[in-house]
């Protein structure tokens, strides 16, 4: 059986990285590839009432290479091409200055900076309450069916009202974004925390208790361990979480920096390409704050399973 | 019922009765200046109430008690809520007693009304409905083309990472100011999700039984109809659960960015900028209490659905 599977498995490994491709990233590429067509096809179907009314010469003299080279460069497309909006997107990272509220990186860092603060709060809240309700029974039967009920409910709605609040308390600036993105993490962090520091099984606890072990040497050596598969893919929906919830902080309080504050100026201004812009930014942005979660993740499980 | 039982059952009750008549002395509503003898009495009583859940989650006797543990739980925090905002007179902009955000859910009535029927009736039920309908036909659809499932999969699953609420501009320009935006938002938040789940539901039916439908021979469509899409049904609910609470979210942030007057999200945001808290916790209640109610009802139907399914039928 042993020689076999390693055999296969060599075998794999010389066909090497042709057939992965083939299975996983050919679909995806062709998938790509087709939204980036449809997006044309779409451009160019959308654009069209507009550019026929407004740019071309109203007594019908154009052929229909004018009306698609027209509708890929309109002022205020209803659909941006994909190109338009790259080049604003490259604009955007390159002509201003780093610290010009022009630039679109300004932004990014303003709404990463409250995003992070809130998840990182957010996770220690988290961390914090699902400890004191693994070792409290009070807290279990009382608070624990509020926290699960409360992921039914649209916690982005109390958001305005944590902007009023924490204004007349005179936090303004980073705080009250921090806190809305980190009342949006702390809820699934919690809720799985609690379950992976139940996840060890009995005999462990058992055995722990049998070397009297303390309380908090069973947390530190047995139940944090334990939870950790479980709190990840928590922590990668909680700071997605907080990314919206840092956009969405950003637009009652003036819209004066951040992605969602250059959403709305987009929006207020018709200006199409600038809200793509900042929309295709927040993909990004939110792309690759999970990826930075996920690679925490397998920094800290593979050097788990080594040891 | 046992004797401990019954006994913290008094205890409870008695702890409840305390607090209502403690709430008809006249600093708690208000009427005249907290005196020190006051705070000493509030401190007990915020002992008893402590000493009351506790008394409450030790019970050992059945799920309900879980239940009336929280809830016991809940109806202290409002009461405290309640004596403290009054008692301190924290501004009402700060924090407005539960009294009167009923207040305000009772003389705004028929404006909530307005607004619910606005976001929930049209946008939320709608672009709901047609995300979860348009994710699950996909599905059903590229079941047979592996090609398709493995070039979308990735994608829709990374969606899940994106913002996509911030699509309502866009949403708001295409569309306009009126429902059909924010159930256009509706609908892409809670396609992927169901997308996913679909596919994923589709895939967990046993090889056992796969292999007991071919054995009858059994058609493509006969194997979806009786094995496949039956044990996909947990996977489906639990992407309805979660497209409900999703959809509620985009409708109300998606009002934020522009329109009509009326709309859940617009209430929120327009009261909160003129200060007029009462009326935004009460949206709030509303939003919350319709969240909770789709969840309850959609857990219902799972139960009818899919009562032969062991997540069902353990709990």
């Amino acid at each position: 059986m042993k020689p076999l599977q390693s055999a296969i498995m060599t075998d794999n490994a010389i066909k090497g990285r042709w057939a992965h491709f083939g299975r996983q990233g050919l679909p995806v590429a062709v998938m790509l590839l087709a939204v980036l067509l449809a997006w044309y096809m779409g451009t160019v179907v959308l654009n069209a009432p507009g550019a026929i009314e407004r740019v071309l010469p109203q007594d019908g003299s154009w052929r229909w290479q004018d009306l698609l080279a027209v509708t890929m460069e309109m002022q205020r497309p209803v659909l941006p091409a994909p190109h338009q909006v790259l080049l604003d997107f490259w604009s955007g990272m390159v002509d201003w200055p780093l610290d010009s509220p022009r630039n679109l990186l300004y932004h990014v860092a303003v709404t990463a900076e409250s995003t992070l603060w809130g998840f990182v709060m957010g996770t220690v809240l988290g961390l914090f309450l699902s400890v004191c309700i693994v070792h409290s029974r009070t807290l279990d039967r009382a608070l624990l069916p509020w926290i699960v009920a409360s992921q039914s409910v649209p916690v982005l709605a109390i958001a305005p009202i944590v902007l009023v609040i924490l204004g007349s308390l005179g936090f303004a600036g980073v705080a009250p974004k921090a806190v809305i993105a980190m009342y949006l993490c702390f809820f699934p962090v919690t809720v799985a925390m609690v379950q992976g520091l139940r996840s060890p099984q009995r005999i462990e606890t058992e055995m722990l208790h049998t070397y009297a072990a303390t309380r908090w040497q069973a947390l530190w050596l047995l139940r944090l361990p334990a939870a950790l598969p479980f709190l990840f893919p928590a922590l990668r929906v909680g700071i997605a979480a907080g990314l919206v919830g840092a956009m969405v902080a950003e637009l009652p309080t003036g819209a004066q920096a951040g992605l969602g504050a250059r959403l709305l100026t987009g929006s207020y201004y018709g200006n199409t390409v600038q809200i793509w812009s900042a929309l295709v930014m927040s993909a990004l942005l939110g792309l690759a704050l999970t990826t930075a979660v996920a690679g925490v993740e397998r920094l800290v499980l593979r050097h788990r399973s080594q040891a | 019922m046992k004797r401990s039982t019954k006994l913290t059952m008094m205890l409870v009750s008695g702890c409840l009765a305390c607090g209502f008549l403690f709430m008809q002395w006249a600093p708690a509503t208000g009427e005249a200046a907290p005196t020190p003898m006051f705070w000493l009495a509030t401190f007990v009583l915020a002992l008893l109430a402590v000493q009351s859940i506790r008394r409450m989650a030790a019970l050992d006797a059945g799920r309900i008690y879980g239940t009336l543990t929280a809830a016991l739980f809940g109806v202290w925090v409002v009461y405290f809520w309640q004596l403290l905002v009054v008692a301190f007179e924290v501004p009402r902009v700060l924090l407005p007693p539960p009294s009167l955000i009923l207040q305000a859910l009772g003389s705004h009535g028929p404006t909530l009304w307005g607004d619910f029927v606005q976001t929930v009736l049209k946008a939320v039920l709608i672009g709901w409905a047609l995300g979860s309908g348009m994710g699950f036909a996909v599905a059903v659809a590229i079941d047979r083309m592996p090609f398709l499932q493995r070039g979308l999969l990735p994608l829709a699953s990374l969606t899940s990472t994106i913002p996509l609420v911030a699509v309502a501009p866009i949403a708001v320009m295409w569309f306009g100011f009126e429902w059909q935006s924010k159930a256009a938002v509706v609908t892409l938040m809670t396609f992927f999700p169901m997308l996913v789940s679909t596919l994923a539901g589709l895939k967990a039916a046993g090889k056992l039984e796969r292999e007991l439908m071919h054995s009858y021979a059994a058609s493509y469509g006969r194997t979806l109809l009786a094995l496949r899409l039956p044990a996909a049904l947990p996977f489906m609910f639990a992407a309805l659960k979660v497209n409900a609470t999703l959809a509620l979210i985009g409708a109300i942030v998606a009002e934020f960015f522009g329109s009509p007057t009326s709309g859940l999200g617009f209430r929120i945001s327009t009261e909160a900028s003129r200060m007029n808290m009462p009326l935004v916790w009460s949206a709030i209640v509303v939003a919350a209490v319709t969240g909770s109610v789709a969840y309850a009802l959609l857990v219902q139907l799972e139960r009818r659905a899919a009562f032969w399914h062991p997540s069902v039928r353990e709990s």
